[in-house]
């Protein structure tokens, strides 16, 4: 029954990830050790859950206690009503039984209302909080966990994690709880009822209670199975609806519809058939449940038949069993159906406790050091890195940048000048050696004052939901409108931001495609001017502009830049010839390192460049 | 800020709820994905109807196995009667297997084809629509909106119907029994109809804004994933945190909203259901006591009617979930009821890829987006004669990027046309006119899939040899370097390529289709010097009989073209070769002037 077993037919069009963990966090292993513990650690998350609520919660189960025993109480008002009030209406016209009879009538009515009302609104009112504090905790962990985490999850991961889960989450805490504790309830009330009225009888009867565990173990091993593996279909399947969703122009534009419905529908399949599974397997689970209430009946009707004809006991015991049987059974059976709701939660809630246990890769510090006004100063002592096992880019950099010096990386794709950007700005951390701000190991210095001070600058120039404003405020969170401004007249995003229809106010709708990308570059450029900070990166990042914005660019560069530490990488050698020092790396190494005019006379790599480059101005 | 994030047109709209009876009507369309399960439906009702029956034979069978053999001593008759009882037994499990394992297959079976449908539709929606639209909230409609319709119609609507059956039939029998007590029990509807008609006002559009919020969680999950370079280049991660935590607050909030107003009807549901059998109870024991009534029939009467107490209470959990349906109808039928923009007129033409000779004439082109009144372009004139190549240049916003987006119709002009070999564009099939006019973006959009799979994204049926040839133009070699060559997954979005390789991919992409016309937005703006040198030598070849459109940056890349165009304020200024241009137009030296790029110590 191992589904994880099947080979993944999409491997053909997915392609080969470099590490088969790619799609997982590393709790959600296939081997029986780490599903134990991915199950132990989903209890120990619903636990802390419900820890804060656990006043609420005892309170909850109180109401439902009360509730129970207003639903037990009008059969008995029945019972009574009919044995004593009428004789007594009948035989003497005495109403005040009848009378009393309503009164309890008209309390247990109310009493009902008032249990249900709270019920309903205290059950949403926690439900709803234990939500939201869940909610909160995964986006901030997803915040937390490193580029390269993301990078092999994708964002349609992050994001099922967010909804769907959530949602399967929620469909438990909201539906049917109560229904579980009542057949608790039930269950228990029941069998001591059944104990007290005929033991021997109650012994026969309860015969069936190991045949229920059985079929109820069965089910919860199988079913988890079959949850879990529906979670992993359906976050497939929002991975890829997000990104062909996404990337809907270029679909569009490669009259990709076509092909991206074949691998859609594939996953749609995939994930019917996967979802069908447990809700098929508790088909199985009702139909069972249904039967051996059956055989219940038949036991103790076949047993206590017997014992009455033996004069072991009387007929309206038998009948009064009987009846139990049915009340026993009855909400069980209704029962079952929510346990397609509470598998799905419980697979959630393990995937989610995967995300949250997944370890920090660049994690923030336990005693951060802060700095006071930084010279800027960086430093690489031997500093090693590589993304994959047998690839190393980086395999022992010295390195220092003196404090408000510009330098130019230069060098051909896979030299490591990317790398060196992440490992400044702390999108990775080092294999070996350090990487200093000042003299403070980046991974000392606080989450906060590394953000403050260093600030990076690529050429992916995303743009969140909103105006322009807002995007721009972004660098500097409650800047007023005329700092925003003026940060956009210093790089030049000013003139074509005041021609649109609503100026800073233009919402720039998804991923800024109102915009185009020379367009989106200026308003990042914007943001990060208004950061202000002491480093700040440029990551091939005015590679999208044209002639006349990067004029603008570089002439604003050059006086924001006077004071600051500065690394820029570039391919166009305009943007280089304002830095006071190059460096040119080759495998990871500095083949060359100084000024620009001197390396050209030097007669280098980098002399090389300059001139393939001042050809392609002819 | 406005850490207030404006919502999308669409969304504020959908803000106030439609009218009810169109909720009720978009639940109804649903038929049309029913349809091809009609017979099996028909088999599932059938066995529904069994299942009933098999339960309800066996109670009564109980009961005369006690009054007859029990009651006689009868071991061999009791033998009998339980017999029979453990067939119906066993066959009711059965009838419940089948039934819920039919059940549960068809609603998932339901589900994923309107999902299917729902994604279908989305991919020919313009792009206009996919911008105004955060992909959170189409998400939520694909996911979970079709799994609340799916649900009803699997869990709610079986139970409503199996309890209005029941209600009926219990009603009948006491109207039988004592229609003066029935009364009561019928007088105690109305107040129920009043709760559920208030209800239906309240919790409808309560379920909306609840769900239209929870698309906006996901919109922010979904965003603060793909923007998590920039939030931690900036360190806004507390500041996204917060906004998170708002959309979540509300979100709760409208949860809870939600469930008060479930709180407030169900529980007068429970308890009015409770006081009715209290007043049959009290009014029958006075006829009884004046002998107007017999015990066993109040007896019988107050059995019954509490046999009808859960079908009552359960009727607020099903039109909870009745209007949950509704709602995600109305919102998933909001997406189907959006027309593509974009779309093969009636009449529209076939062409063949080999008969095109690749003239593209612009003619007094003009586009405006659908919410803004002015006019990007203002009455563009170009042609580009077969086999010609054009470039475009123009300053930052002159509409460079939406002119290219016009060929391949990603966008329709507003007002013009534009003519593919003397054909109006908008009379050739999509389909068609796509695979001879291909596009590349200035940002090259990869998937999270195999490179290869990638490269042959216009042409699945591209085969090795294409795949070579286009590498080698794009000079994008390190694809065969990659772990496992073309079969390597390459990340989101290509992430974990420079942006001088995803470019590369883009164009290798755009030449395998080796379309009559190519379009090409900017295409090597991320490559440097030399590399760009050796791109421009090997696309020469392939742009020779290939008509196409280039918008360029800078002076390098003009060398691709045969002619240059000027955009200038949405029209085209100027056409012309790069030398004279530099002669003539002072606003082209402005643009493509190399000088800005000279050396200033």
């Amino acid at each position: 029954m191992t589904v994880t077993d099947k080979p993944d037919k999409h491997v053909s069009w997915r392609g080969r990830a470099e590490s088969a963990e790619a799609d997982r966090t590393s709790a959600e292993l296939d081997d029986e050790q780490s599903i134990k513990e991915l199950r132990s650690q989903s209890r120990k998350l619903l636990g802390s859950m419900m820890r804060p609520h656990k006043k609420a919660i005892a309170f909850l189960c109180g109401i439902l206690v009360v509730q129970n025993f207003t639903s037990m109480a009008t059969p008995l008002l029945v019972m009574f009503g009919i044995d004593n009030a009428i004789p007594a209406i009948s035989e003497r016209g005495d109403y005040s039984i009848l009378i009393a009879i309503a009164i309890t009538f008209a309390v247990v009515s109310i009493v009902k209302y008032i249990c249900v009302r709270l019920y309903i609104a205290q059950s949403a009112k926690v439900s709803a909080a234990m939500l939201f504090a869940l909610r909160n905790r995964v986006f901030k962990k997803f915040q937390r966990l490193s580029v390269s985490f993301h990078e092999r999850f994708t964002s349609g991961r992050v994001t099922a994690r967010q909804s769907s889960d959530m949602e399967a989450i929620r469909e438990m805490t909201e539906n049917g709880v109560d229904d579980l504790v009542l057949a608790g309830l039930n269950v228990v009330t029941i069998t001591i009822v059944m104990l007290v009225i005929d033991a021997r009888l109650a012994a026969v009867s309860l015969l069936t209670f190991p045949l229920m565990l059985l079929l109820g173990r069965w089910f919860s091993k199988v079913s988890a199975l079959a949850y879990r593996r529906a979670r992993e279909t359906v976050a497939l399947l929002i991975v890829y609806f997000v990104e062909s969703m996404g990337g809907v122009r270029a679909v569009q534009a490669y009259r990709r519809e076509e092909r991206d419905r074949e691998l859609f529908a594939g996953l749609n399949t995939d994930n019917k058939f996967a979802q069908a599974k447990g809700h098929q397997q508790n088909a199985f689970m009702s139909g069972g449940m249904r039967g051996i209430g059956h055989l219940a009946t038949v036991v103790v009707l076949l047993f206590g038949g017997w014992q009455v004809m033996q004069g072991n006991t009387e007929v309206g015991v038998l009948a009064a069993f009987l009846l139990y049987m049915k009340r026993f059974f009855d909400p069980l059976n209704e029962l079952v159906q929510f346990y397609n709701t509470l598998q799905s939660a419980t697979s959630a809630l393990e995937k989610i406790s995967g995300v949250l246990d997944e370890r920090v890769e660049v994690a923030e510090p336990e005693e951060p050091r802060s700095i006071e006004r930084p010279q800027g100063e960086l430093r690489f002592d031997n500093v090693r890195f590589q993304y994959r096992e047998d690839h190393v880019v980086l395999p022992g950099l010295d390195l220092r940048i003196p404090g408000g010096q510009t330098m130019a990386l230069v060098g051909a794709t896979g030299a490591g000048k990317t790398t060196i950007a992440k490992l400044v700005s702390r999108f990775y951390d080092p294999k070996a050696g350090t990487v200093r701000l000042d003299g403070v190991d980046l991974r000392e210095l606080s989450e906060h004052d590394l953000r403050a001070n260093i600030v990076m600058i690529t050429q992916e120039n995303f743009l969140f939901n909103g105006t322009i404003a807002e995007n721009i405020e972004l660098g500097k969170p409650g800047a007023s409108h005329e700092r925003i401004m003026e940060a956009a007249k210093v790089v030049g995003a000013h003139e074509f931001i005041e021609s649109l229809p609503e100026g800073y106010d233009t919402h720039v709708r998804k991923r800024g495609g109102r915009l185009s990308a020379g367009q989106r570059q200026l308003v990042v450029f914007a943001r990060a001017f208004l950061a202000d900070p002491r480093v700040l990166i440029l990551d091939e990042a005015t590679s999208s502009l044209d002639i006349p914005s990067e004029r603008l660019v570089q002439r604003a560069l050059r006086t924001i830049l006077a004071d600051r530490t500065a690394i820029i990488i570039a391919h166009r050698l305009s943007t280089v010839e304002i830095a006071d020092r190059v460096l040119v790396l080759e495998h990871g190494r500095i083949i060359e390192d100084g000024h620009p005019n001197d390396l050209i006379d030097h007669g280098g790599e980098y002399a090389t460049l300059h001139r393939q480059w001042e050809d392609s101005l002819v | 800020m406005g850490s207030e994030r404006l919502k999308t047109p669409e969304l504020s709209e959908t803000d106030t709820p439609p009218p009810r009876r169109s909720a009720l009507s978009n639940l109804w369309r649903i038929k049309k994905y029913l349809y091809p399960y009609r017979f099996r439906l028909a088999f599932l009702w059938a066995m529904v109807l069994l299942n009933i029956i098999s339960g309800l034979a066996i109670p009564p069978l109980v009961g005369e196995a006690i009054d007859g053999p029990i009651a006689e001593g009868d071991l061999r008759r009791l033998g009998f009667f339980v017999a029979i009882i453990a067939v119906l037994g066993a066959s009711d499990a059965i009838l419940n297997l089948i039934r819920r394992y039919m059940q549960t297959s068809m609603a998932m079976s339901i589900e994923a084809d309107m999902r299917g449908a729902l994604y279908q539709h989305l991919q020919v929606l313009h792009t206009g629509f996919h911008d105004r639209w955060q992909t959170g909230q189409l998400l939520a409609r694909v996911t979970s909106d079709l799994g609340m319709i799916r649900r009803f119609f699997a869990g709610g609507l079986v139970f409503a119907i199996t309890s209005v059956g029941m209600t009926v039939i219990i009603l009948g029998q006491l109207l039988f029994i004592e229609w003066r007590l029935a009364l009561i029990v019928a007088a105690s509807a109305v107040p129920l109809f009043l709760i559920g008609r208030k209800f239906f006002q309240g919790y409808l559009p309560a379920a909306r804004s609840e769900q239209d919020q929870s698309g906006e969680v996901s919109s922010a999950a979904e965003e603060s994933a793909l923007g998590i370079r920039a939030i931690k280049a900036l360190g806004r991660g507390p500041l996204m945190a917060a906004r998170f935590e708002k959309e979540a607050a509300e979100l709760r909030e409208r949860g809870i909203n939600k469930s008060l107003i479930a709180s407030r009807s169900w529980s007068g549901y429970d308890a009015i259901a409770t006081a009715a059998i209290g007043a049959v109870l009290v009014f029958g024991s006075v006829m009884v006591a004046e002998g107007r009534m017999s015990v066993g029939d109040l007896t019988a009467f107050v059995m019954l009617q509490l046999a009808l107490l859960w079908p009552i209470e359960a009727s607020g959990w099903v039109m909870a979930h009745g209007n949950e349906a509704m709602t995600a109808a109305d919102r998933v039928y909001e997406v189907f009821d959006t027309e593509p923009a974009i779309k093969d007129r009636p009449g529209a033409r076939a062409i063949d890829r080999s008969e095109i000779r690749g003239e593209l004439v612009f003619e007094n082109v003009t586009f405006a987006y659908e919410d803004d009144s002015r006019e990007i372009l203002q009455g563009v004139d170009l042609r580009v004669k077969p086999g010609e190549t054009i470039a475009i240049a123009g300053k930052t916003g002159s509409g460079k990027s939406t002119l290219v987006s016009l060929p391949s119709r990603l966008n329709d002009p507003t007002g013009g046309r534009i003519l593919l070999d003397g054909t109006d564009i908008r009379d050739l099939r999509l389909a068609n006119l796509r695979s001879v006019v291909t596009t590349a973006f200035e940002e090259a959009t990869l998937f999270s899939m195999s490179v290869r799979e990638n490269l042959a994204l216009g042409r699945p049926d591209a085969d090795e040899r294409d795949l070579e040839e286009a590498v080698r133009v794009a000079q994008a070699e390190f694809v065969y370097d990659l772990p496992y060559g073309l079969d390597t997954r390459i990340g989101e979005q290509g992430l974990s390529l420079s942006g001088g390789q995803r470019q590369r991919l883009a164009l290798a992409r755009a030449v395998v289709v080796k379309p009559a016309v190519l379009v090409l937005d900017d295409p090597l703006s991320a490559l440097d010097v030399h590399t760009e040198e050796l791109v421009e030598r090997a696309l020469e070849q392939v742009l020779q009989d290939t008509t196409a459109l280039v918008v360029v940056h800078r002076p390098s890349t003009v060398a691709l073209a045969d002619r240059v165009a000027l955009l200038h304020e949405g029209r085209i200024a100027c056409v012309g070769k790069h030398s004279e241009l530099m002669e003539t137009s002072p606003e082209y030296v402005d643009v493509l002037s190399a000088e800005s790029e000279e050396v200033v110590a």
